[in-house]
């Protein structure tokens, strides 16, 4: 478990003290797929940093099941960063190694026998889905393939916690899948908690538990990603979720009801949802806004519909949607 | 000047020299260079990791006070023209080869004059490593000396080669001055007849024989830089 507590963190500029980080309190269970996503500046960055001690915070606490780490000695602190390891947006592989070696790397840092350490860095390559490339450089291989590589390296020391920094921002949406797909499985199967630092909506929907949305160095809101989902309250969380503005089309009332669907990886694309609720059900829905991507055969994104009619009308549409495997549905009753 | 220059005579003296002395002459310029270029990457490789590794954003800080002193007399040592300070290090040449003058003494006053060279070369070798590698590094747990050690160097060799390439060409040139304190070589070749005893074509061929060394050492440099780079493979 990590717990962040009052987390601060300032910088002194040329142009004064700037606060990238105010009071951030977070938790972190084992086994959860935390997403942070904010805009450019919001201090993401800073915050993941802060994690591992890359950044010193200046005020508050980061406990790792308990143990403060900021009072770790450097020693100590270079030990724990093998249980917390990291993965980049521009992978930072070293360019003269062997992907082999670049796997080593963390091996050889712990002072793990070469033998032992190629024998790790075999497996990890085939978890990674990249044996054939053991002896290829970086150079000579894309950009997802280069990222599955520093994924490699990054759980080499069998790390408790997987921090991705922007990991995806660099590849194309069919990568960015492949790649989220492999963070998933990896965090299924190793039991390893993974924090995802990002901009795009797109990846927190498709494979994070829980999201704090960050605004200006502050923690706006916090939560499970399909309570967020279906009714943003702050206005970070609103132009995240809306990025076009889906503002005005909720505040006009005409007295219909409105559903928000959020589709986190639903076998979609083949059912025709809308039109197979009004046939089925009788229960004609209009779409007020929608942002969905279909990856793969999968929809990921969220919709939202108005229906004219009573509380059981409601009611039963919103039973017909839930039934759909991986589609998340939720009443909008605030004035979002 | 140039219709003696050619003429049998002159040339018949002059094959005479080039086969009693240039052989030698090539041979001392030749390891004269290799050791001196050898000492001064010893002490400069280091001096140039500090330089970098030292700094308020480095791996490993220094005190500001010890950053200072070491850009100081790296500046001051690279100042200095290197025929005053083949004189200046006399002293020293004798404190360590016992003699001031001759070929292997003149190697001292090359390994003065260049290893704060070196340092620069190394500087900006080791500066073009991205930083965003460097943090990988520290947030795997490695130590400042593992990060020198296994990454900002061995991530630098090629950069390394091509400036030690220069290095060693400005070495050999170096080398061809230090004729002048009996240094050996090409350079003495060239001073002794050409310049004290107007033997032009001998000072000629020389010259061409140096020129031909520092082609060859920038070609085999250039190539093993190149060769040595993996982010050159082709995918």
């Amino acid at each position: 478990m990590i717990e962040i507590k009052n987390l601060s963190k300032e910088f002194q500029t040329a142009d004064g003290t700037v606060e990238a980080l105010k009071d951030v309190s977070l938790t972190i269970h084992d086994g959860d797929i935390y997403g942070i996503i904010g805009m450019s500046g919001a201090g993401k960055s800073t915050l993941v940093r802060c994690i591992n001690m890359l950044e010193r915070p200046t005020g508050g606490q980061v406990l790792i099941d308990g143990q403060d780490i900021g009072a770790l000695s450097k020693m100590e602190l270079r030990k724990i960063r093998r249980e917390i390891t990291m993965i980049f947006q521009g992978f930072n592989l070293l360019m003269q190694r062997t992907c082999l070696k670049n796997i080593c790397f963390p091996l050889e840092l712990a002072g793990v026998n070469k033998a032992d350490a190629k024998k790790r860095a075999m497996e990890l390559l085939e978890i990674v889905g990249l044996p054939d490339k053991a002896n290829a450089y970086p150079a000579q291989l894309s950009g997802g393939q280069q990222q599955r590589i520093a994924i490699a390296r990054a759980l080499a020391t069998d790390p408790k916690v997987l921090l991705c920094d922007e990991a995806t921002s660099a590849l194309d949406p069919k990568t960015t899948h492949s790649i989220l797909e492999l963070i998933r499985d990896i965090n299924r199967r190793l039991g390893i908690s993974v924090i995802i630092i990002t901009h795009q909506m797109s990846v927190v929907e498709e494979i994070c538990s829980h999201v704090a949305i960050l605004d200006e160095g502050h923690v706006v809101e916090e939560g499970l990603v399909s309570e967020i989902f279906s009714s943003p309250k702050s206005k970070a969380a609103k132009r995240l979720v809306f990025p076009e503005g889906a503002d005005e089309i909720l505040l006009d009332p005409k007295g219909e009801r409105r559903i928000r669907v959020v589709f986190s990886g639903a076998v979609a694309s083949r059912t025709p949802l809308i039109a197979k609720l009004a046939m089925e059900e009788q229960i004609p829905a209009s779409i007020l806004g929608a942002s969905t991507r279909s990856i793969g055969d999968k929809a990921y994104g969220n919709m939202l519909l108005g229906i004219t009619g009573d509380d059981e009308m409601v009611r039963r549409a919103m039973e017909y949607l839930r039934s759909v495997p991986d589609v998340l549905v939720e009443e909008v009753t605030d004035n979002v | 000047m140039f219709d003696k220059l050619l003429s049998s005579e002159v040339i018949e003296e002059t094959l005479q020299i080039v086969q009693n002395e240039f052989l030698l002459g090539i041979w001392e310029t030749f390891y004269v260079t290799i050791i001196a270029t050898v000492f001064a990457i010893v002490i400069g490789l280091p001096l140039g990791v500090l330089l970098v590794s030292g700094e308020k954003n480095g791996v490993r800080p220094l005190p500001k006070g010890v950053m200072h002193v070491l850009n100081a007399v790296i500046n001051l040592l690279r100042s200095v023209p290197f025929l005053l300070l083949m004189v200046m290090v006399f002293p020293l040449s004798r404190l360590i080869v016992g003699t001031a003058v001759g070929t292997v003494a003149s190697i001292v006053p090359l390994v003065i004059a260049s290893f704060p060279f070196v340092a620069r070369l190394v500087e900006s070798s080791l500066r073009e490593v991205n930083p965003n590698i460097i943090e990988m590094a520290q947030s795997m747990g490695a130590s400042p000396f593992q990060i020198i050690v296994k990454v900002m160097i061995p991530e630098s060799v090629p950069s390394l080669l091509s400036n030690f390439t220069i290095a060693i060409t400005t070495i050999l040139s170096y080398s061809a001055m230090s004729g002048i304190i009996g240094g050996g070589g090409l350079g003495q070749i060239a001073i002794n007849y050409g310049y004290y005893r107007y033997k032009y074509l001998v000072m000629l061929l020389a010259v061409i024989l140096l020129i031909i060394m520092v082609q060859i050492f920038q070609s085999v440099g250039t190539r093993l830089s190149v060769k040595s780079d993996k982010r050159l493979k082709g995918k």
